[in-house]
């Protein structure tokens, strides 16, 4: 603040920002207790006290991916020897890897449900996003009639609750037989991610100079080739941190998840807590599920820290 | 606003500029409307039936019987009630731990960019996933969170009375960095001569809380403020999640039941729709202010 620092003012600052350390280490303890129960062996993920330190264990991702069941009698000493290094960490946990009548091993329904997660939250971004980016356009270049009712009408469209859309869609969807597909919840997850992308990119092309697309028409280009040549490029930030933010949101979605999807298409998030059924959960097994299911949405905040306050605020606040 | 003059000359050839703009803007509105508007009117026209799903019954027409019946149910009025005390806490919550934060990070310290973000990571993660493990961290015989506080076998969520809070403590770890990073904005936009100015006014501490910093920051606080609201409003995934205490049966929940669980369409609709009238009113109270801070 100012540049003369008295001392109380210098240990204040001090105690200020020991405070926040601290606060950061409670707001991370969560995260950190994820990440760590997904390297525990399972008799050390629910033992009296925690178990801080411990040698790290990938049984947890392996129990995570293959479909297991519990071992009647011990693997044969052969069997054993023969198993590689993952089998064996399963066949230690007193469990095995269930095998078809062939012998391929079985995969449990985690791969499914992470891979319906990718291709659902990818489409749906790149819909809503190549969408958003024209119609925002639109709205920041030429005269539109009601423009601020329009725009508050694409905006109202994402407050909706998703069990108030979900109702109706649900009946919808089974007349037509989508639901339980990619499809359908495609469709609903561009729905609530478009209003979103018009709102974002509106921000960022009415920051780029139109005399830059003046000058293209200048050139001889034409209205659409100066949106391809000229604005695309220079919105290429604001397109990419649009398109992360509604991947984040998409792959993070639940209600409509849990509601429209009951196998086939069913994301990660509904999938994981029905993990946590009746009797004694394996927390391991979910530590590691929910892990995998964090990491993207962790790089993807890293790479997104200059845009948080815009995206969050819906491009109203830009700083 | 920035538009390009329409009659330039270049602009005539290729695509007419109204072609362009319906080309880009119609099909965007179509969608929405196929996709959230017409659902709703469909949704309206079965809140007056009492239609159900899980039957081939036909729906009959009775009226506003619905409305009479649910807002005559003291039921709906509790979980009412449960929904206005969860916002009320976790609201305030966030405020009070976002905001506190973002006044101790408004100073120059090592490492500001990198702890700022790990802060907000928490809001950035899925409600329902991570919900799930706070299951975990809230166990009385082995979580940390009572192994850390020395609470020995306290209850959280079994508890009817703690289970509320419980689900508000999580919300308030996962938003409290929303309330932050907006505070943050709104800190470091108070220009920093009117502090210089209170200091030679030998202005105390808080006097030059309550009467610069807090004023200033107050639009874009509001902003965070309503936002939260709302979204607490609506809160379904967290709570569905970490309990099924009566306790805890907030409005989302107890429609999402109504209409999935328990099948009662048409009911379901007409809550649905009392529902949405409420979002509605915070949503303009809401985009009202951000327009104004816009605006600034």
């Amino acid at each position: 603040m100012a540049a003369v620092q008295s001392a109380t003012e210098r240990s204040l600052n001090k105690v200020a920002i020991a405070a926040v350390l601290i606060i950061t280490l409670i707001f991370l303890a969560p995260i950190y207790w994820i990440v760590s129960t997904s390297f525990k062996p399972r008799n050390l993920a629910t033992t009296v006290p925690p178990t801080v330190l411990f040698e790290p264990d990938m049984s947890p991702f392996v129990k995570l991916m293959f479909r297991r069941s519990q071992l009647r009698e011990q693997p044969t000493p052969e069997q054993y020897a023969s198993a590689p290094w993952w089998e064996r960490l399963v066949y230690d946990g007193g469990e095995k890897i269930v095998r078809d009548g062939r012998g391929n091993i079985q995969l449990s329904a985690y791969p499914d449900r992470f891979m319906n997660s990718l291709i659902v939250a990818i489409t749906s971004t790149v819909l809503a996003v190549g969408m958003g980016t024209i119609t925002a356009y639109g709205f920041s270049r030429f005269k539109v009639k009601w423009e601020q009712d329009w725009l508050f009408f694409i905006l109202s469209t994402r407050m909706l609750p998703p069990v108030v859309v979900a109702i109706p869609m649900f009946l919808m969807y089974r007349a037509v037989g989508l639901n339980d597909t990619h499809i359908g919840l495609i469709i609903l997850y561009t729905a609530f991610n478009l209003s979103f992308s018009v709102w974002l990119m509106k921000g960022f092309i009415d920051e780029i100079p139109k005399e830059y697309e003046e000058a293209a028409l200048v050139d001889g280009y034409t209205r659409i080739e100066g949106f391809f040549k000229v604005v695309l490029p220079e919105a290429a930030t604001g397109i990419a941190a649009t398109a992360v933010f509604c991947f984040i949101t998409a792959w993070n979605e639940y209600a409509f998840a849990l509601i429209m999807t009951r196998r086939d298409a069913q994301t990660a998030p509904p999938f994981i807590p029905s993990q946590v059924g009746s009797g004694l959960p394996d927390w391991t097994v979910i530590a590691a599920g929910t892990f995998l299911f964090l990491l993207p949405v962790a790089i993807f905040t890293f790479l997104l820290r200059k845009h948080l306050l815009r995206g969050m605020s819906f491009g109203a606040i830009r700083k | 606003m920035t538009t390009l003059d329409p009659q330039s000359r270049a602009a005539r050839r290729g695509m007419s500029d109204l072609a362009i703009r319906n080309l880009f803007i119609i099909p965007t509105i179509l969608f929405l409307m196929i996709f959230n508007i017409f659902p709703l009117l469909y949704s309206l026209g079965y809140s007056f039936t009492d239609f159900r799903a899980s039957t081939n019954a036909p729906a009959n027409f009775v009226g506003l019987a619905n409305y009479r019946v649910l807002l005559n149910d003291p039921f709906i009025w509790s979980n009412f009630a449960i929904t206005a005390k969860y916002v009320i806490v976790s609201v305030v919550g966030q405020v009070v731990v976002g905001f506190g934060i973002a006044l101790l990070l408004n100073r120059d310290m090592p490492l500001k960019g990198l702890i700022t973000t790990l802060l907000l990571l928490p809001m950035m993660l899925s409600m329902a996933v991570v919900g799930l493990f706070w299951k975990l961290l809230y166990d009385p015989s082995f979580g940390i969170i009572n192994y850390t506080l020395g609470l020995g076998r306290f209850e959280w969520l079994s508890n009817p009375d703690m289970a509320l809070y419980a689900v508000a403590i999580t919300d308030i770890w996962m938003w409290s960095p929303f309330v932050m990073l907006l505070s943050l904005a709104g800190l470091s936009a108070v220009p920093k001569h009117l502090y210089e100015a209170a200091a030679i006014d030998r202005a105390g501490a808080f006097y030059t809380f309550f009467r610069i910093t807090l004023p200033l920051v107050a639009p874009i606080l509001m902003i965070a403020i309503i936002f939260r609201t709302m979204e607490a409003f609506k809160t379904f995934d967290l709570a569905y999640i970490l309990t099924s205490q009566p306790t805890t049966e907030m409005i989302s929940i107890r429609l999402y039941k109504m209409a999935f669980q328990e099948w009662q369409t048409g009911m379901s609709c007409a809550l649905a729709y009392i529902v949405l009238i409420t979002v509605i009113a915070i949503t303009n109270i809401y985009v009202k202010y951000l327009n104004k801070v816009k605006e600034r």
